[in-house]
């Protein structure tokens, strides 16, 4: 009965979203980026220490959540999938993946771009560079046997077990700075305690995050819509 | 509720789960001298084995007043508050190297106590803030 519920929850409706949904959402996304671009370059101040290098944080720390955010939706999405055989979940699952590669590699740049005048290097074999960079594979692993596996049955499992044991690497990643000595810092936003980032400088964050948000979601609905007429076109033939 | 062949998945799918998580812990475990990206004094201490021509990396405070820049070279000392390490180093320094904030050194021990190190990279923390509120948070001390 589950089984029944989840398949006929989403593709039908998907379909027929509009596209002025897409493009008020894409007037959103601009709008906050503008404010939360505005609010990070000019408005918020520097860092007692690193002066205006922190504001690469802006784009880096967003980016860094949406891509562990996106593959944790993808593993989940392909355990329900294998579970439950819901084909939808798995056509959510791959149209998250765009998504949630773009913004690893822009995670990964940004942070290489921001360890040079902190650090001193672009790049350091430390536990949170080197699992961010595993998840970067993962993601690629699991575009890839969607893209070459041509047997839609084959390709759905394959890569839904990438994404489920790609699912551990994610505490990893996140518990990596606390876990061993690395040269990341440790996390400035907790569930636990109040965060370590000034008021001033945690606003444009929060905005930058949320434009991010919006930016993904585009992404994924015009990807998940072309999924879902394309899967609905394999079944006619 | 669930079916048999449900089931059966779910079944798998924890199997699978358990067995990856044992394998990625034994390894991450086994390889936990290069998963870690640095020593501090202490553990450099305790160490019980070390070898001195070995690369590696000590990690901690640079120590307050122990910054000596000779012409173009620089010695200053590692403390984690209970051990330190001197360390002595001829090259550029990074931006945010600095008194009383985090460092780290990558090069050779001579003994538990020296340290020659041929690269210096600079470890902030995870505080964020305006260099008013900074200053303020220092006058209030």
């Amino acid at each position: 009965m589950l089984n029944k519920m989840l398949k006929n929850f989403f593709p039908g409706k998907i379909i027929s979203l509009e596209n002025k949904w897409i493009n008020i959402l894409l007037i959103l996304m601009i709008f906050v980026i503008f404010i939360g671009l505005i609010y990070a370059l000019f408005i918020s101040p520097p860092d007692y220490i690193q002066g205006d290098a922190v504001r690469i944080m802006y784009v880096h720390v967003p980016s860094s959540f949406i891509s562990l955010g996106c593959f944790a939706v993808i593993g989940t999405a392909s355990i329900l999938n294998l579970i439950f055989k819901a084909r939808f979940m798995s056509l959510i699952a791959k149209s998250l993946a765009p998504a949630g590669i773009i913004f690893t590699i822009i995670s990964i740049v940004t942070g290489s771009l921001w360890g040079k005048p902190t650090w001193g290097v672009w790049w350091v074999w430390d536990a949170r560079l080197t699992s961010m960079l595993i998840l970067f594979f993962f993601y690629f692993a699991y575009i890839l046997t969607w893209k070459f596996v041509n047997d839609f049955e084959k390709a759905n499992k394959i890569s839904s077990i990438i994404a489920i044991i790609g699912l551990l690497n994610l505490p990893v990643i996140k518990y990596s700075v606390d876990w061993w000595n690395t040269l990341h810092q440790p996390s400035s936003i907790t569930l636990t305690s109040a965060p370590t980032i000034h008021y001033k400088m945690l606003i444009p964050l929060i905005i930058m995050l949320l434009g991010f948000v919006i930016f993904s979601l585009i992404i994924f609905l015009m990807k998940y819509k072309t999924e879902i007429m394309k899967f609905k076109l394999n079944k006619k033939k | 509720m669930l079916g048999k062949k449900v089931k059966s998945r779910v079944f798998y799918l924890i199997l699978l789960l358990a067995t990856a998580t044992a394998v990625i812990f034994i390894t991450l475990k086994s390889l936990e001298d290069n998963v870690v990206y640095f020593y501090s004094p202490t553990e450099i201490y305790n160490k019980p084995s070390i070898s001195f021509n070995k690369k590696i990396r000590i990690g901690g405070l640079v120590k307050e007043k122990s910054v000596k820049k000779k012409e173009n070279s620089v010695n200053f000392i590692i403390t984690d508050l209970k051990n330190e390490v001197i360390v002595s180093y001829s090259g550029l320094l990074p931006n945010l190297f600095s008194e009383g904030k985090g460092v780290i050194a990558e090069g050779l021990l001579t003994d538990k106590k020296y340290f020659v190190a041929d690269k210096i990279l600079a470890k902030h923390d995870e505080n964020y803030m305006p260099p008013e509120v900074k200053k303020a948070l220092e006058d209030a001390k």
